[in-house]
């Protein structure tokens, strides 16, 4: 496979005889792997990686009920921040940060990860409280974190309002300069590559029907395509967890929600960093295209379909306009929804399970984007080696029996 | 005023009213009635925009909402507006539009170099570059940003004001053309409540295009009959947006925009949320162009444009014209132009076997008629000026014989026609591919829905009509409308009725001087065929892949011209059959909606949230109040005097509760009245002490859990009768704690017979706090015995104060003697003013929820949701005394799970700064050492700290990791300065720890 | 943007209503009699069923009176509401 920089491109502008490869083999899958991974996302392509480039495991499929990245991938609002209250998720999001300020140069693909600044505003004292617990947490866990005035936000971004007589007048924010913003779907496609690089079979339209087990093991999955062996097997299907938790006969505490998002058409750059806000609820930012990319809530009713809800989406365009008074005439393009897996603890499962080689990474809820190199990196070695690494040991499943939970959902952390 | 091109007579536009518009600094002439696009036309200007990567000159290719190019910005000012199409923007006196994306002008573009680059900028080129160095992509990243994007905000807040609406209907008929007409119609007869919306600003849709009179006859005969229903209500300028679920639809009406600047202060758009039974949906056809070489020039239109600028506008496209088609629809586009005065120079068509009836008739009239044959390339530097034709083989896959050149200015183009099944796939439906049309049609509805006419695929006018007045007497019977026996409908005739014959043709193979050349796919995005052909060979084969790969179908048009033509190409390149490669998903909006419509009213100060006053609210403005927003509500935060600063102000006012008294509304807290023979029982379960033996008269302290063990709200609950409690809650936990009892009762509980009423708002709550308090309260209500043996802490009186029916209740949140004197609502204010009056000898000071919050944390009185955080059990927060050991309630069993009775949980304490004047920030960490190294373990946070002026010190709540057995010890905060403060652990009541002053 | 149907007040607008997850889940009578693990199956563990499931629902905005319905999770169509005192009907549609 050819490397890609800016002299192969140039060779092949050059040269019009040449022609790129495949950026990963099309394979069928074979009668068995060492690991299977279910799910072709984001989280699961870079758990084959990482299992393949940190563990030595080269015999791996991931199979894909669609097309790699078609999940929430491929539908989040990519901001990327590692801002987290609690310890644990502060440690594991700053794993995957560090990993993200150097993905592109290690994948060989350009994922335009861009570092421009994740603001979290403040509009009340309970607020103002969060965002210094957080921020301080953050700087005593070594992430970076700090906190704004109004006028330094003003600053930042100008075009916010921040004047005292709003309705929920912004009183301050937390800011995270090495937060931003990715190029989500090209996530999923450099890890397809540089996985399939080290042998990985990126196997697509292959649905996984039934989990076969013996004994308590995991022996493999039945799929559309007809039954594929594993010694192990991990699942990293976000929005149908459950669903494949059941054919293994797992229950899970997680329930699918309808995550809305949406779009206005591209205009000239006027929105240099990421602006979340919780009082005010949305969260904003503007792709390279020039789009504001725009997160709304979660439906409150459990769902499977990616379908856009209206009454979502209005208050969340209310909340925008309230916060940036020009985008007014601005135009909303698209909108659409995602299936996100919530865990009453709005923090993931990376886990092992009853079922000897079945190991389960779930529950991101709103916030998995992000994860998602140090989402595949430790469920990469929680594979490898049957016990988790210390990033993810307080992640497991156990936890909602001990009552361990990690409340982020208390936290101030805005939703996503 | 110089309109070269157009015609002498005809059309839609009002020649009595002249118009003059600015296209980028210029000065052009038109009428009312024009779009932008017919009036540039008009002008004979043909060069509009850039395109988006290399900055090609791009021209008007359509008419509607399809066009994928020609992108405006509009006006100046406040009232700018980015991206809107010349095709669907109406001119009127004093329009400014100006072309987006190109610098220093649209005609000369200095990006336009990129045209030259472009074999560097591939599909995915920045995929594999921009790298190097590793921090590198922030600076490639602002030039992209830059070359990126269409039109700009505008940089000054919104003037205009939007409206939404709720309505329904029986029947939504989506489009005005004949077919949505005679829908309309059908269902209006047939005793049906229609609403109508068309996106444009006349009804009549494709026969507007038409030359026939009797049409438009047709068209403003249905229009009269429709508007003597008084059930029917016709919108233009009306886009049906978004088909959501339970037949629920997001209408777009635009009110004023066309007005231009004389508009009134009406709302500019307005946003109907419509349910309707019933929908149908004649939405029409979109024509697709051609995909050949350079077959993006300016003067390259479809021919369904060509016709709509010649009979609609009186305009005329081109002089000499090129007709390129494989369907029979440029037929009549190609008499359009001859009855006009355009040439047409030769009909192009690749199909070879042709029955429409015009064939001869054009040929006879001089026209080229060239079967067999496509257009392979377009020629023209800034503007199409002639092309290149060759016989296309029988297999369609190469070329034959050599090229035949013919001049022209305008090529009008027809590949067929694709349905608009746009909202019927957002419905949930799934189109389905017609090979016989070479299109997606309608499939089987989802929701209560039908196509019909063009957007159903059935493209003949005659049936159209017949075919909607059924659908609409249909849907108006499926919506339980009664009226039959309808007459027949006007019948509309077409003198050239042909069958829509079609060869499928998705892109013109490639031939020997095109092959270096650009063929588009997508316009707007510069999607071309080879981009499909690189995303192929690099394995981006689903649809998906293929969309998000190379831009296909991502622009604000979102594919209505290239899509189809993408996954056909892309079907082509992996040999596999349309309906296998499939659509990319259809998304609401059909087209683009302005954010303050969808926002509505729901803004500023006023609307964006309710806002909730006290009964004295007033007063406190009055008497100079800073406030906090809690929730909804807007609570005093303290009061200060004429140059006090907020901590003097604070100062002042805890001392004069500690001292003499104080006075706060405590209106905003939650108040649940509880009723019914089961009332106690139920208490035992919401709250974790116990209810069954609380005196009639008394009140008591509770707190309620979530199942999950954690604390969720508390309060005080009084026993007002044997069946009768009287609950209140925290501010922000009033709405939750109701619902969470209801769910309870009803759902676990239905047998038990207990019943809630909020009524928070019907009571004022106030609160007098002091030493001084009972002598207020005995003058304010003479007739109550208020001694400590009479009325004892922790009970209630009915009584009377300042002649008004009050519940006193003697209870404290600052530690000192305190009454809440609650009173009717409407009443509060009053008898505030009158206790405030009472009080003056006693130097009674009003106070705020920042002295609130100091004076109960000198008692170490925790708040919900600031002192705990959803991860705080009650045996955490010093109050396992509060869990009855004798019965269960809510969260009870999590309290024993194996995390929650670990020793070194983080536990409620207080803290002392050793510095006594250092206030800690709320929220600090807390750590054993000072040290520099990151990360350090954090063993607890500060929940709570003020500067207690009773104390003159500081004092500090806080959770700390096993803190409880820790007293005496010293920790530290390392606040975001950098800074380490140094504190030591003590018993988180600092003031009356006997709790004497609240019993006296 | 659904349409839901109060067994009291008849169809009515989403905006009317909020969701209570799964319906059917039953507080354990002795909660101190049970494992930690069947503490959590009751707290935490859900079906999450893709396809026809029932839920609770409230009127939040109307009577206030909780039910159940059946719904679809993947086309979101609702079979039966009903009240809790009624037996649970057989998977709708």
């Amino acid at each position: 496979m050819k490397k890609y920089s800016v002299f192969t491109l140039a060779r092949h502008a050059l040269d019009r005889r040449k022609s790129w490869s495949r950026a990963w083999r099309d394979p069928s899958p074979k009668t068995s792997y060492d690991v299977v991974i279910v799910g072709g996302g984001g989280h699961g392509l870079a758990t084959a990686y990482y299992l393949a480039s940190e563990h030595g495991i080269n015999n791996i499929a991931v199979v894909e009920k669609g097309w790699i990245g078609g999940g929430n991938t491929g539908r989040n609002t990519t901001i990327v921040r590692s801002n987290y209250l609690w310890d644990e998720a502060a440690h594991l999001y700053e794993k995957s940060l560090v990993l993200w300020e150097s993905l592109s140069q290690e994948l060989n693909f350009n994922v335009m990860f861009s570092q421009r600044g994740v603001m979290n505003l403040g509009h009340n004292l309970q607020d103002m409280r969060d965002i210094y617990r957080r921020s301080n947490a953050n700087m005593l866990n070594g992430i970076d974190s700090e906190i704004l005035t109004p006028q330094q936000i003003s600053e930042i971004v100008p075009i916010m309002n921040t004047s005292p007589y709003a309705r929920y007048p912004v009183l301050g924010a937390s800011f995270q300069r090495r937060g931003g913003i990715a190029r989500h779907d090209a996530v999923a496609w450099g890890f397809a590559r540089a996985a399939d690089k080290l042998g990985v079979d990126v196997i697509q339209n292959c649905e996984v029907t039934g989990i076969r087990r013996n004994n308590g093991k995991v022996e493999g999955v039945e799929t559309t395509r007809g039954f594929i062996g594993a010694r192990k097997v991990g699942v990293v299907a976000a929005g149908h967890s459950s669903v494949i938790a059941e054919m293994a006969g797992i229950r899970m505490p997680i329930e699918s929600h309808p995550l809305q998002a949406l779009v206005s058409e591209p205009i000239k750059p006027i929105l240099h960093t990421v602006v979340m806000s919780n009082a005010v609820h949305g969260y904003i930012s503007q792709s390279d295209k020039g789009e504001l990319v725009i997160g709304a809530g979660v439906d409150s009713y459990l769902g499977y379909g990616q379908r856009g809800s209206f009454s979502t989406i209005e208050g969340n365009i209310a909340a925008i306009v309230e916060l940036f008074p020009i985008f007014s005439r601005v135009r909303m393009l698209r909108h659409w929804g995602g299936i996100v897996d919530v865990c009453p603890d709005a923090c993931p499962i990376i886990s092992k399970t009853s079922v000897d080689g079945l190991y389960f990474n779930c529950g991101w809820g709103t916030g998995g984007f992000k994860a998602t190199p140090g989402s595949g990196w430790v469920f990469a070695h929680t594979i490898a080696r049957d016990e988790p690494h210390h990033l993810n040991a307080a992640f497991g499943i156990d936890r909602f029996v001990s009552g361990a939970l990690i409340n982020e959902h208390g936290a101030a952390g805005v939703a996503h | 005023m110089n309109q070269k091109n157009r015609l002498p007579t005809g059309g839609q536009i009002d020649r009595s009213q002249p118009v003059s518009f600015q296209f980028n600094g210029r000065t052009y002439g038109g009428y009312t009635g024009d779009t932008v696009a017919s009036a540039l036309l008009a002008n004979d200007v043909k060069l509009v925009a850039r395109s988006l990567k290399y900055h090609r000159p791009r021209g008007i290719m359509g008419s509607g909402a399809e066009e994928p190019s020609a992108l405006l910005q509009v006006n100046r000012g406040a009232r700018s507006i980015p991206n809107l199409r010349a095709t669907q923007t109406e001119i009127y006196d004093g329009l400014k539009v100006s072309s987006v994306n190109c610098w220093p002008s649209v005609s000369l573009d200095a990006l336009s170099l990129m045209n030259w680059l472009s074999p560097f900028l591939q599909a995915g080129f920045y995929y594999k570059t921009f790298m190097y160095p590793r921090k590198g992509w922030m600076f490639y990243e602002k030039v992209i940003r830059r070359a990126a994007g269409f039109g700009k905000v505008s940089s000054e807040p919104d003037p205009d004001r939007y409206d939404k609406i709720n309505a329904w209907c029986d029947v939504l008929v989506v489009g005005g053309g004949p077919t949505g007409l005679a829908a309309a119609l059908g269902a209006a007869r047939a005793g049906a409540r229609v609403m109508l919306a068309d996106e444009g600003q006349q009804f009549g849709g494709g026969f507007l295009r038409t030359e026939s009179e009797d049409n438009l006859q047709w068209v403003s005969d249905v229009l009269r009959e429709l508007e003597e229903f008084s059930e029917v209500r016709l919108f233009k300028r009306t886009t049906v947006a978004g088909y959501y679920d339970g037949n629920f639809l997001v209408l777009n009406e635009r009110l004023t925009d066309h007005l231009g600047n004389a508009t009134t202060r009406n709302a500019r758009e307005k946003i109907w949320r419509v349910r309707a039974k019933q929908v149908v949906l004649s939405t029409g056809a979109i024509e697709r162009p051609l995909v050949f070489a350079s077959n993006d020039l300016p003067g390259v239109m479809l021919s369904s444009a060509v016709s709509d600028y010649i009979n609609r506008y009186a305009v005329k496209p081109g002089q000499n014209a090129v007709i390129f088609t494989n369907n029979d629809t440029a037929y009549r586009s190609a008499l359009h132009m001859l009855d006009n005065g355009v040439g047409v120079g030769a009909l192009v068509d690749a199909r070879t076997e042709i029955s429409d009836p015009l064939f001869d008739k054009l040929a006879h009239r001089g026209v080229k008629m060239m079967k067999g044959s496509v257009v392979v390339r377009a020629q023209g530097k800034k503007s199409v000026s002639a092309v290149e034709v060759m016989r296309l083989s029988a297999d369609g896959k190469s070329l034959e014989g050599t090229p035949e050149k013919f001049d022209c200015d305008l090529l009008a183009v027809s590949g067929g026609w694709s349905p608009a099944v746009h909202l019927h796939a957002q419905s949930g439906a799934k189109p389905v591919f017609d090979d016989e049309k070479a299109c997606f049609v309608p499939g089987p509805a989802f929701q209560n829905e039908i196509s019909v006419g063009a957007a159903s695929g059935n493209f003949s006018a005659e049936k159209a009509v017949s075919d909607g007045y059924q659908a609409g007497i249909s849907a108006a019977h499926s919506a339980g409308c009664q009226v039959v026996d309808l007459p027949v409908i006007q019948e509309v005739s077409d003198a050239y009725t042909s069958e829509y014959a079609i060869r499928p043709l998705w892109q013109v193979p490639g031939s020997g001087s095109s092959d270096r050349l650009k063929r588009f796919v997508d316009f707007q995005n510069d999607t071309t065929v080879k981009d499909i052909k690189i995303a192929v060979q690099e394995g981006y084969q689903s649809i998906e892949h293929l969309k998000r790969y190379t831009l296909l179908g991502f622009g604000t048009d979102q594919g209505k011209l290239g899509n189809i033509n993408g996954m056909a190409i892309l079907s082509e390149e992996l040999g596999q059959d349309l309906i296998q490669t499939g659509t990319t998903t259809f998304r609401p909006f059909y087209t683009p909606v302005t954010f303050g419509a969808i926002a509505g009213r729901e803004i500023g100060p006023t609307f964006f949230d309710p806002v909730r006053k006290t009964a004295m609210h007033d007063w406190h403005v009055e008497h100079g109040a800073e406030f906090e927003n809690v929730g909804q509500w807007k609570r005093p935060w303290y009061y200060p005097k004429s140059g006090e600063t907020m901590d003097q102000a604070v100062n002042r006012e805890c001392l004069a509760v500690r001292k003499q008294v104080g006075v706060i509304d405590a209106s905003t807290l939650g108040k649940i009245e509880i009723y019914g023979p089961d009332a106690a029982e139920f208490l035992n379960y919401v709250y974790t002490n116990s209810w069954s033996n609380l005196p009639v008269g008394s009140c008591r302290y509770g707190l309620m859990l979530g199942e999950d063990g954690m604390i969720m709200d508390d309060g005080v609950t009084a026993k007002l009768g044997d069946n009768h409690f009287y609950m209140t809650t925290t501010t922000g936990g009033a709405a939750a704690v109701l619902s969470w009892m209801e769910r309870w009762r009803q759902t676990e509980w239905p047998s038990m017979r207990v019943y809630f009423t909020s009524v928070t708002d019907q009571w004022a709550v106030i609160s007098i706090a002091g030493p001084k308090a009972r002598e207020i309260l005995t003058k304010v209500a003479p007739t109550l015995d208020a001694s400590n043996d009479q009325f004892p802490f922790m009970t209630f009186r009915d009584s009377v104060v300042a002649s008004v029916e009050a519940r006193i209740f003697r209870v404290s949140f600052s530690g000192e003697l305190s009454y809440e004197i609650n009173v009717p609502s409407d009443c509060g204010k009053d008898v505030w003013e009158k206790v405030f009056e009472a009080g003056m000898e006693f130097g009674i000071t009003p106070y705020g929820t920042e002295t609130m919050h100091v004076l109960r944390a000198e008692k170490g009185f925790i708040i919900v949701g600031q002192d705990t955080d959803g991860s705080m059990t009650p045996v955490d927060m010093g109050m396992s005394w509060i869990v009855s050991k004798n019965k269960d309630c809510l969260g009870k069993r999590s309290l024993s799970r194996s995390d929650c009775i670990r020793e070194d949980r983080k536990q409620f304490v207080g803290l002392l700064t050793e510095d006594p004047n250092k206030v800690l920030p709320e929220g600090a960490q807390l750590v054993e050492l000072p040290t520099d190294a990151r990360p350090t373990p954090m063993i607890g946070h500060v929940t709570s700290s003020y500067f207690s002026a009773s104390l003159g010190r500081s004092i500090a709540l806080a959770v700390v990791k096993g803190g409880k057995s820790r007293m005496g010890a010293r920790i530290h905060s390392i606040l975001m300065t950098g800074e380490s403060v140094p504190v030591s652990i003590c018993n988180p009541i600092f003031y009356d720890r006997e709790g004497e002053r609240q019993n006296v | 943007m659904l349409l839901i149907r109060c067994p009291w007040c008849g169809l009515r607008e989403q905006a009317e209503f909020s969701c209570g997850g799964e319906a059917h889940i039953v507080r354990p009578l002795k909660p101190d009699e049970l494992t930690d693990e069947q503490w959590a199956d009751y707290l935490f563990m859900r079906d999450n069923t893709k396809g026809w499931q029932t839920e609770q629902w409230v009127h939040s905005g109307g009577c206030r009176r909780w039910f159940n319905a059946q719904r679809d999770t993947v086309t979101y169509k609702f079979g039966i509401s009903y009240k809790h005192t009624d037996p649970k009907p057989e998977d709708g549609d």
